[in-house]
């Protein structure tokens, strides 16, 4: 054990300055070359910043395309989701009053067609992101209080849809903050 | 849904075409001839010189394995002290506050273990520096002693009688200089490109388009994602681990996580093939392996894919399949996929919640870490195969009426009482800690810890019993992962999961390294026609069977209680 103490300590320190110190900061030197800085790519509309593209937001207005259900309350400074199991039968009546509110938001869309993210919480509680038809669901309200012809909804919709990776791997993904700045600067 | 399927087939795919060939590099490095990362030697020439070690001197395996204890209690300590005096020190600019005593006792276990069950968030629970030199570094320490102690064990495949193992020190050095730093390099300046933040500045603030004040939590994640995933630790910069949008932004740095947490315990696998020069008992480990993650993987996904049965009630459709606690980003596919990945082998990142995942996958993620060996962790992953491969060889001996042997080694009473015990160990780890737990909740609900055993469980019925189990079979599996609706940051689950980690993780690394040390110092037989081949597809099936057999006289009981009774009840 004696022996052994010495070479502890010492290949510690040495691998404290290697992986702790010089690594961190030879991460960092790359980072400062990628978007954003390495700090987290802001969005900025007007010269003001109103979020991170990557960071979802709380959209809950009938003007905006909303974003999922969040079980932080979209807190960006404390992720989490819900950790509600399937059979919870609390958990059962939440997405219950999620449909309930939805159809009262959203009349003339039948309860088969919502998507299932649109009424359950993400893993992160930051989600920033909704499938196509979790999108083009909402187009007819949005339309509606906005005064926008729908197809011009739907094709801003398409515009921001991003397809499969390589348009082979994964799910096609619309970022709510993107587009509703986009919505914003429709006249 | 068809690109979510290619997408998860084609990431299995490329880890393997990573993995294989890289086996060989690795192996090559290990036994020191000329290979592609020689350009890392004045390195490790100055880290040995500095550490005042001497590469050249080999030692015992009982010389070696105090080596490895030795400087994990350094380390224990270390990173006990900062956790505990966190908030003074430098690199704290959201003002974040010590950890208590409980708290930072499992955390530098956890870490120190490669287990990484985190019962804090990071967000609030750490400041930069103890992200950086305690979590990042001891992500990248831990996993080089896992990989050391697989090479402890090469030498009783081989010939020569020997009391040597090798050096502990050297195969630690060469694990971190050679493989994981320049392998979470790449892996972090991908993150890194992709949106994944890595610089020290503390908490942003900005008004959103709905007029909400937002904080924004940020750091140096990068690097330490990027270790997090190739040393099979798992524990996240974020609270909400891959999940989080800045842990993982998108279905690239999706994949590369994947590929980067199942590729090393592989590659391991091959190097070790390399060593012992024998392919073929390398590849029938890999089909055996391989077959349990595919018996584990392809129910996740069916049952993820075909959404919640609760919620189609309720007359949603879910073409999208169960997207409760998942990312659009990634799918369902892909976490399912996920899950399973990350606990056959050792890494518990999620990026899903599996807490809310389907009963049935809510089974084989269990599944996947009561056996620990489908892949299992870097290094470790092939030393819990390795006890079973020891039951294998003497139930198989009994059957067919002959001494069991070992690549020409007797297996006698000594190294399977070794393996017996290591293989009960985990059993009585994790039922018996899931009734402790039970037992206190039922008798006393209202003791006055920080959370009180009524609020522990975020769900009723069985699945709430499934939390606590897999809190505990996390936690002797050093997995990580966890059914995070569980009120664990008390001191209840602090202390026992802290133990219970430290049993599941120096144990399984004992006693195979005790076994490998006594067979290495036994006359070697050269094989002939009667002894049992262990490298065929029969002796594959057997030590199948075995892990099989094993598991299920071992978990059975307490799974019904849990996930089973949950999967029927689920109409």
């Amino acid at each position: 054990m004696k022996t052994h103490i010495s070479p502890a300590i010492r290949l510690t320190l040495v691998m404290l300055v290697l992986v702790a110190v010089i690594y961190p900061l030879v991460v960092l030197g790359i980072a400062k070359l990628a978007p954003g800085g390495g700090s987290g790519e802001k969005v900025v509309v007007n010269g003001k910043v109103v979020g991170y593209a990557l960071i979802g937001q709380k959209f809950t207005e009938d003007r905006y395309f909303n974003s999922r259900p969040s079980a932080v309350e979209y807190n960006a400074a404390g992720s989490a989701g819900s950790n509600k199991g399937p059979s919870n039968p609390d958990y059962l009546k939440v997405v219950q009053a999620r449909i309930d509110t939805f159809m009262v938001h959203n009349p003339g869309v039948q309860k088969v067609d919502i998507p299932a993210e649109l009424v359950t919480a993400s893993g992160s509680g930051l989600d920033p992101d909704l499938s196509p038809a979790a999108a083009n669901i909402q187009v007819a309200r949005i339309a509606k209080v906005r005064g926008i012809a729908a197809e011009r909804l739907n094709q801003l919709v398409a515009e921001h849809t991003k397809g499969p990776l390589l348009g082979l791997f994964g799910p096609s993904t619309v970022n709510v903050l993107k587009l509703n700045v986009a919505l914003d600067a429709l006249k | 849904m068809n690109t979510e399927f290619i997408g998860v087939v084609v990431t299995y795919l490329i880890t393997l075409l990573l993995a294989i060939p890289l086996g060989k590099l690795v192996g090559k490095i290990f036994r020191g001839e000329p290979n592609a990362l020689d350009f890392m030697a004045p390195l490790e020439r100055l880290i040995f010189r500095l550490g005042g070690v001497d590469p050249k001197q080999e030692m015992t395996w009982k010389q070696n394995l105090v080596a490895l204890l030795t400087i994990n209690a350094v380390w224990f300590v270390y990173a006990f002290v900062l956790l505990l005096t966190q908030a003074g020190l430098p690199l704290n600019p959201d003002g974040n506050p010590n950890m208590t005593p409980d708290q930072a006792f499992n955390t530098a276990i956890s870490f120190m273990v490669n287990c990484d069950l985190q019962h804090y968030s990071g967000e609030s629970g750490l400041t930069y520096l103890t992200q950086t030199v305690v979590i990042n570094f001891l992500m990248f320490v831990s996993a080089a002693t896992g990989m050391a102690a697989l090479m402890l064990i090469v030498r009783s495949f081989l010939p020569e009688k020997t009391t040597l193992s090798g050096n502990f020190y050297v195969y630690f050095t060469k694990a971190i200089a050679r493989i994981l730093l320049p392998g979470s390099l790449i892996i972090a300046a991908i993150l890194a490109f992709n949106g994944t933040p890595a610089s020290f500045e503390g908490k942003d603030q900005f008004i959103s388009m709905q007029g909400d004040t937002v904080n924004v939590s940020r750091g140096p994640a990068a690097g330490l994602i990027a270790i997090k995933h190739l040393g099979t630790n798992g524990g996240g910069y974020f609270g909400a681990n891959s999940a989080h949008p800045l842990e993982n932004p998108n279905y690239v740095t999706n994949m590369v996580e994947l590929i980067g947490q199942v590729m090393l315990p592989i590659i391991m696998l091959f190097a070790l093939g390399y060593l012992i020069n024998r392919k073929r008992f390398a590849w029938t480990v890999f089909g055996v392996m391989t077959t349990g993650f595919l018996l584990l993987v392809t129910p996740t996904l069916m049952t993820e894919f075909h959404g919640n049965p609760a919620i189609a009630h309720l007359g949603v459709v879910q073409p999208t399949g169960a997207m409760e606690g998942k990312e659009v980003r990634f799918g369902v596919l892909s976490s399912a996929y996920w899950s399973i990945a990350t606990t056959v082998i050792s890494t518990g990142s999620v990026n899903s919640m599996h807490d809310s995942s389907m009963a049935l996958s809510g089974s084989m993620q269990l599944l996947g870490m009561m056996t620990n060996a489908f892949y299992g962790g870097c290094g470790v992953g092939f030393l819990n195969y390795y006890y079973y491969l020891i039951i294998a060889v003497f139930i198989s001996g009994l059957m067919v009426g002959r001494t069991p042997e070992l690549f020409g080694r007797k297996v006698e009473a000594r190294e399977i009482k070794i393996a017996s015990l290591v293989a009960l160990l985990s059993t009585l780890l994790v039922k018996g800690g899931t009734a402790i737990a039970s037992w206190i909740i039922v008798n006393y609900p209202n003791a006055e810890w920080s959370v009180k055993p009524t609020a522990w469980l975020n769900n009723p019925g069985s699945h709430g019993f499934s939390e606590m189990l897999y809190e505990f079979t996390s936690a002797n599996a050093n997995n990580g992962s966890g059914f995070e609706g569980l009120g664990d940051g008390n001191f209840f689950w602090n202390f026992s999961t802290g133990i219970v980690m430290l049993l599941g993780r120096f144990i399984p690394i004992i006693g195979p390294v005790a076994i490998a040390g006594l067979l290495a110092d036994k006359k070697y037989v050269p094989e002939s026609a009667g002894t049992l081949a262990t490298d065929t597809p029969t002796f594959g099936l057997m030590t199948f069977a075995v892990i099989i057999i094993i598991t299920a006289l071992s978990f059975f009981p307490a799974l019904a209680l849990g996930p089973l009774a949950e999967y029927f009840s689920l109409k």
